[in-house]
């Protein structure tokens, strides 16, 4: 088994770090990971990604070209991963940044408002456990429960009373992606 | 200990700082300065030296004057800098005296650009400071390797009084891998019988890498040769991938290594027998693994992050008997693991003849 995600959007909307979570919660549950962020210049204000690659074996390459996976938070990333991701791919998309319908129909678009499902929970800042959530339904091999005790183990403590609204977070992701893979037919 | 999740650059600090690092000397620089600043916390920490000098010559210099005292020390930095050492790393050599050195590589030549890049091969085995002196060179793919030969890298150094450089790109320094660290190493100074660590009560040491007289020279030249000649026989490290039946053989070190990996999964899954050798010392290089695969190959490739540096090693060792190819990507590009499975199913599909310089088909084919 191999999977490899790629999580892009504007600097500062938690895009290293929720590679990070999905990062520890594959390594918890004793998978082979790596995580590598995209770095140098192009940060500053741009956009940042990076990748995460979950294997049972050896992992070989951290990057990837066309990604099965990725979690676009903003509209240049669903612009760009749209056209990178694999044949059958799965994209969940930040449908509150973006003002456009998916163009490819051989990969699955997840629509999914985050920004808007952050602030009903009460905290703009949980936008990317929101898209983490909705990329579980497409992750089998991680469950929902693993990145909450990942959260639970290796957040900060000054960060810990925040608990219940990321896991809050990643269930609202969650039900919303499923909801949205139950419309597209069989 | 239990895997954590470490970040290149800073596991190889808290690597060296378990395996008693006891003065460090250094200068930022894009891609390893997490290096400099994990160790800028940790030393102090400890009791142990930290100091960021003023510039990368004062850097080597500092670790020259303490690695006379028999301290395990080192300095890191990434290529531009690296090159600003070169005349401090060849009096090292020349005094005959252990030193750690950590390349984080970049794009280059010149002021290049802060992406990962395997361009300093040849800089760094080959000598990059003047005169004749052996060094050994370490190439890790992984964190957990980074770590493991951290450790190693002193050990040598102190074994061989020799510099040991751990050569790294800046995806391997920025990438972050569950990995398992040592115990902490109690520091415990060694009682070499070379180390001016103070005079009290003993005969007078000199260090030194002067040797004015041109036979005391060649006798100091012969010496190292000598012990280099120990570290090939003894030191030689590398990791083999389903080269057991394999009759396509492609090399690679550190990243183009691990990416090779994965397009020789992705080919094996195709039916290529294809397999992989990793060269971990790339100095001394494993020429008698590779001579060991000749018979049974039909062809190699040849895989770098620049533009054709170890391929000469290999092509000193196949000698024209099997076709080589090259693919390499210069200038800061990490390659995807899709144009190295390219390259595999051209070697496959053939017919290939032995060249001269592969890099010139190589050329025609990036320029085309």
């Amino acid at each position: 088994m191999q999977k490899e995600i790629i999580i892009a959007g504007f600097g500062g909307q938690g895009v290293l770090f929720a590679g990070q979570v999905l990062a520890y919660s594959a390594m918890d549950n004793g998978k082979d990971v790596t995580w590598i962020p995209s770095y140098g210049p192009e940060m500053r204000g741009g956009t940042a990604n990076c990748t995460v690659v979950i294997a049972d074996h050896e992992i070989g390459s951290p990057l990837v070209k066309n990604p099965p996976l990725a979690i676009a938070l903003n509209l240049p990333s669903f612009d760009r991963y749209e056209e990178l991701l694999a044949t059958g791919g799965t994209l969940i998309v930040n449908q509150s940044m973006v003002d456009r319908a998916a163009q490819r129909n051989d990969i699955h678009v997840i629509m999914v408002p985050c920004n808007e499902i952050a602030e009903e929970i009460g905290d703009r800042k949980l936008t990317n456990m929101v898209a983490v959530g909705a990329l579980l339904s497409a992750l089998p091999e991680v469950k929902i429960e693993d990145v909450e005790k990942a959260l639970e183990g290796h957040l900060p403590a000054r960060h810990k009373h925040l608990l219940p609204k990321n896991y809050e977070a990643l269930k609202r992701g969650y039900e919303h992606a499923q909801k949205e893979w139950d419309k597209i037919p069989a | 200990m239990p895997k954590e999740l470490w970040k290149g650059n800073e596991a190889i600090a808290e690597a060296a700082v378990r395996a008693g690092l006891e003065a460090y000397f250094g200068y930022p620089i894009t891609p390893q300065t997490e290096i400099l600043e994990y160790l800028s916390r940790r030393m102090p920490e400890l009791g142990r030296a930290f100091v960021q000098a003023e510039s990368e010559l004062g850097a080597i210099n500092m670790v020259y004057g303490a690695a006379c005292t028999g301290v395990r020390v080192m300095s890191t930095s990434s290529s531009p800098g690296v090159s600003l050492m070169m005349e401090g790393l060849s009096y090292i050599a020349g005094t005959e005296i252990p030193a750690v050195l950590v390349n984080v590589m970049r794009g280059g030549p010149g002021l290049g650009n802060i992406a990962p890049a395997q361009s300093d091969y040849n800089q760094a085995v080959r000598g990059g400071g003047h005169g004749d002196y052996p060094r050994i060179v370490l190439a890790p793919a992984s964190i957990q390797e980074a770590i493991d030969l951290m450790g190693l890298s002193f050990d040598l150094a102190e074994k061989y009084r020799m510099i040991a450089m751990m050569i790294l790109d800046g995806s391997v320094g920025q990438m972050m891998e569950p990995a398992e660290m040592p115990e902490m190493m109690e520091v415990k100074r060694k009682d070499f019988d070379w180390a001016t660590n103070g005079a009290m009560n003993r005969e007078r040491r000199l260090l030194t890498s002067i040797y004015l007289n041109p036979l005391d020279e060649e006798k100091t030249n012969l010496r190292m040769l000598k012990r280099w000649k120990e570290v090939q026989t003894n030191e030689v490290r590398y990791k083999e991938y389903f080269l057991d039946d394999a009759k396509y053989v492609v090399i690679g070190f550190g990243t183009a290594g691990r990416v090779a990996l994965s397009a020789v999964r992705e080919a094996r899954a195709q039916g290529i027998k294809v397999g992989l050798l990793r060269p971990i010392t790339v100095s001394p290089f494993p020429y008698e693994a590779l001579e060991q695969l000749i018979p049974q190959a039909e062809a190699f490739l040849v895989t770098e992050m620049n533009m054709g540096q170890m391929l000469d090693d290999v092509l000193l060792t196949v000698r024209g008997r099997v076709p080589v190819e090259f693919y390499g990507r210069p200038g800061g590009v990490v390659p995807f693991h899709n144009e190295i499975l390219d390259e595999i199913q051209r070697l496959v599909s053939g017919p290939l003849a032995v060249q001269t310089d592969p890099r010139e088909s190589w050329l025609t084919r990036m320029t085309a």
